[in-house]
């Protein structure tokens, strides 16, 4: 690969990246604003979350890239081809074999260990967003830990449809301080990201980097008398007998065939092969 | 219970010359607890004003106004609003209220301004109307809508709603019928039993020959009037 | 007793131009003040100097803090200025829509300032929105629809209970009726009454329309041109007044 630097962006651009990258990690939760580059590919494809792997990853990596927790998706094929062909690096679908893991709206359901890498791709970073639109204000509100909004947010949810509907991007605490938008990630994968990985999210076109490093204590938010609680559908996957594993569902014909399977694609092979 | 002290007043009009019109000068009155003092005098002669001066709705330029312990003249505004609220009442010949608001509350208020429960004051409100004969499918309606006489007995019920100890009362049999006419002077009555100091303006000769100890001519307190 | 809050020499420049300039004044607590002018009189200009929404060039506006008692809010931080604003700080706007969220259900807009405070327990939160909502005449059926549904006096009725719900001590007017039908103004003048005296508010309200300050405040001040040219108990401005203006102001009123 001569035509391209290392993994795509110049060198300037990834110390910039890293700079924010560095400065997310100090402050957990907290969006660190980052000149976020034109990349060959549109806006809500992972923009944000390549530049972050871009900017992360060493000729020395293993990469694993996963949309909706699978491997074989086109989004993750893209992403996965690119940075093979920009960076040559190894890429692997083992969750356990990668270094660095780019994800979209999942986090593999084996535990990750210290050393490794995962990067979120972020549509929209700001939980308060939807409920005030402007960017200066939510600023002031994160400096100020302004944050009964986010509340509101969940008080809607539980008059309108009974509980907090809010299924994925489901807010939570950082470390008692920031509020932060996981991703949309579904909630069912919130406890977990109390986890002894790096985990770093990039949104490309809010030009946005945040992250939180290994072990961070990260708390949903919830009521009293309404508390947080992961849900999935109350399923086995109808592949490898998963009971605990997030799943999707999968329609198989017109006449309302449907299956459950996992969304870990990784997960569910290697639990078949096992059983094999 | 009531003192005015050389106390003189004139009105500054601004937008028509700065024309200065001098209505009071050296005006003195004294009122013990459980008096009844009539102001007396020709149209004009400055009765309302003197009463509005003690009541602190117009300013006094100089002199004393003690109600109680307060120096009405030199108060600041929230002197004369505790004044107003525990020991001064006024009914004045004019019905001012919140539009919408039922009778009955208009009446109580007072007593609930000075911390009487929600029922209680209602209770009394209630009593106090029955006896003034407004009938009670009236309560509930704002008064705003009422007859001037009617009005009238709305605002004496108001202003006789708590036992202020000093009391003004600008015309208050004005436009009543015998009847009701006859129930304000017992009210008046019962009010100087129970010690208030009360001045009023009676056009009513025979009411004011019928509750007032005293009548205090103002034109003496009039500069040009005066001789 | 100790004033509730005390200005002094206050004073706010639009560069050259004068916003308003040498106001001092004491409020009480339990007391309503209102500030009336025209126009451009530096009224609204002096309200959001007062309530920490813009900076003052020059002055100070202490306010009674539970804790500390006396501070300076110009110069405290902005969170503990924060803080005031959705605790012991309550502001009503003259258009409901700039002090409500739009998109949000009457319940939820209720319960933000008891959210911002740390209130966790949906049931409670949603308890104390029913009782507020009650207060202000709004029926507890509305309580998961949004403002848009709402005629423009239960908006404004909205924003009240959405600001006294935290019980504050102080709450700041713009215009509270304006832009209302006469019929709505009433209303919400006398829900204004109850609230002010049975919680003991102290409150300043600013606006032109001299029946609105008759019955709701006790003292007025009178602005004109950036400064105060007259002040006093309302009554007393409005029927004996003594500056020019407030003359003419005074006569320039429609009888009806």
């Amino acid at each position: 690969m001569k035509e391209y630097n290392f993994a795509y962006l110049d060198e300037q651009t990834k110390r910039m990246i890293r700079r924010a990258i560095l400065k997310g990690l100090a402050i957990p939760g907290y969006q660190v604003p980052f000149a976020s580059r034109e990349m060959p590919m549109p806006y809500g494809w992972g923009t944000g979350g390549v530049q972050v792997s871009a900017a992360v990853l060493t000729p020395d990596d293993t990469l694993k890239v996963i949309d909706q927790g699978a491997d074989d998706t086109t989004n993750a094929v893209s992403i996965r081809r690119f940075f093979q062909r920009t960076a040559g690096v190894d890429v692997t679908e083992k969750t356990g074999e990668a270094s660095v893991i780019q994800t979209r709206h999942r986090i593999p359901e084996q535990a990750l260990r210290e050393g490794q890498i995962i990067v979120y791709q972020v549509p929209i970073p700001e939980p308060l967003r939807f409920l005030e639109p402007s960017e200066v204000e939510t600023r002031k509100m994160h400096a100020l830990e302004d944050y009964g909004l986010m509340h509101v947010k969940l008080y809607e949810d539980i008059s309108q449809h009974g509980d907090i509907a809010t299924a994925y991007a489901y807010p939570v605490k950082v470390e008692g301080r920031y509020v932060m938008d996981p991703s949309p990630i579904p909630k069912f994968d919130n406890p977990k990201l109390d986890m002894a990985a790096i985990q770093l999210f990039g949104a490309g076109r809010e030009q946005r980097i945040y992250a939180l490093p290994p072990y961070t204590k990260v708390v949903s938010l919830d009521f009293d008398d309404y508390p947080f609680q992961p849900t999935k559908a109350d399923h086995a996957c109808a592949l490898c007998g998963s009971t605990t594993s997030y799943l999707d569902e999968l329609i198989t014909d017109d006449a309302g065939g449907r299956m459950f399977i996992c969304s870990d694609t990784d997960y569910c092979a290697t639990r078949v092969e096992d059983a094999a | 219970m009531i003192s005015v002290e050389n106390v003189s007043k004139s009105f500054t009009l601004h937008n028509q010359g700065s024309t200065v019109i001098p209505v009071m000068a050296g005006a003195s009155l004294h009122v013990a607890a459980g008096e009844c003092v009539a102001l007396v005098g020709a149209s004009g002669a400055g009765k309302s004003t003197l009463m509005r001066m003690i009541y602190g709705n117009y300013l006094t330029a100089s002199g004393r106004i003690m109600v109680g312990d307060t120096d009405v003249a030199s108060a600041a505004p929230r002197e004369v609003i505790a004044l107003r609220r525990r020991t001064l009442g006024y009914v004045s010949q004019f019905l001012r209220v919140v539009p919408r608001v039922p009778t009955i509350d208009v009446v109580a208020e007072p007593l609930l301004l000075t911390g009487t429960g929600a029922d209680e004051a209602r209770a009394q409100a209630a009593t106090l109307l029955a006896r003034l004969n407004i009938p009670e499918r009236l309560w509930g309606l704002s008064p705003t809508t009422f007859s001037g006489g009617e009005q009238q007995r709305v605002n004496i019920a108001r202003g006789f709603a708590f036992a202020y100890p000093a009391l003004l009362l600008d015309e208050p049999t004005a436009s009543l019928d015998p009847t009701n006419r006859a129930t304000v002077l017992a009210m008046v009555q019962e009010a100087k039993a129970r010690g208030a100091a009360i001045i009023g303006i009676f056009h009513d000769h025979a009411a004011r020959e019928a509750l007032c100890d005293r009548q205090v001519d103002v034109t003496g307190f009039t500069p040009g009037l005066a001789a | 007793m100790t004033p509730l809050l005390q200005v002094e020499n206050l004073a706010k420049y639009y560069g050259a131009r004068i916003g308003c300039t040498d106001v001092s004044f004491d409020l009480y607590p339990g007391e309503v003040m209102g500030i009336v002018g025209e126009s451009g009189s530096g009224k609204s200009t002096l309200l959001n100097c007062l309530a920490g929404h813009l900076k003052p060039d020059h002055g100070a506006v202490r306010f009674a803090t539970r804790s500390d008692g006396l501070r300076d809010t110009v110069t405290m931080s902005e969170p503990e200025r924060r803080m005031l604003g959705r605790t012991d700080w309550a502001f009503v706007h003259q258009h409901a829509r700039d002090g409500l969220r739009m998109n949000v259900s009457a319940g939820g807009n209720v319960g933000e300032r008891l959210m911002a405070v740390n209130a966790r327990h949906y049931g409670d939160i949603r308890d104390q929105a029913i009782d507020w909502l009650g207060r202000v005449e709004i029926t507890q059926d509305r309580i998961d629809d949004r403002p848009t549904a709402f005629s423009g006096g239960m908006q404004q009725r909205l924003q009240i209970a959405r600001n006294l719900v935290t019980g504050p001590r102080l709450v700041f007017m713009d215009e509270p009726t304006g832009g209302l039908d006469v019929s709505v103004q009433a209303r919400l003048l006398d829900l204004l009454r109850g609230l002010v005296r049975d919680m003991g508010l102290s409150a300043i309200i600013v606006t032109h329309d001299l029946a609105v300050v008759r019955l709701l405040a006790d003292r007025l001040m009178v602005m004109k041109d950036g400064h105060v040219v007259e002040t006093g108990l309302t009554d007393q401005v409005l029927d004996d007044p003594q500056h020019g203006y407030t003359q003419l102001l005074v006569s320039s009123v429609l009888q009806v």
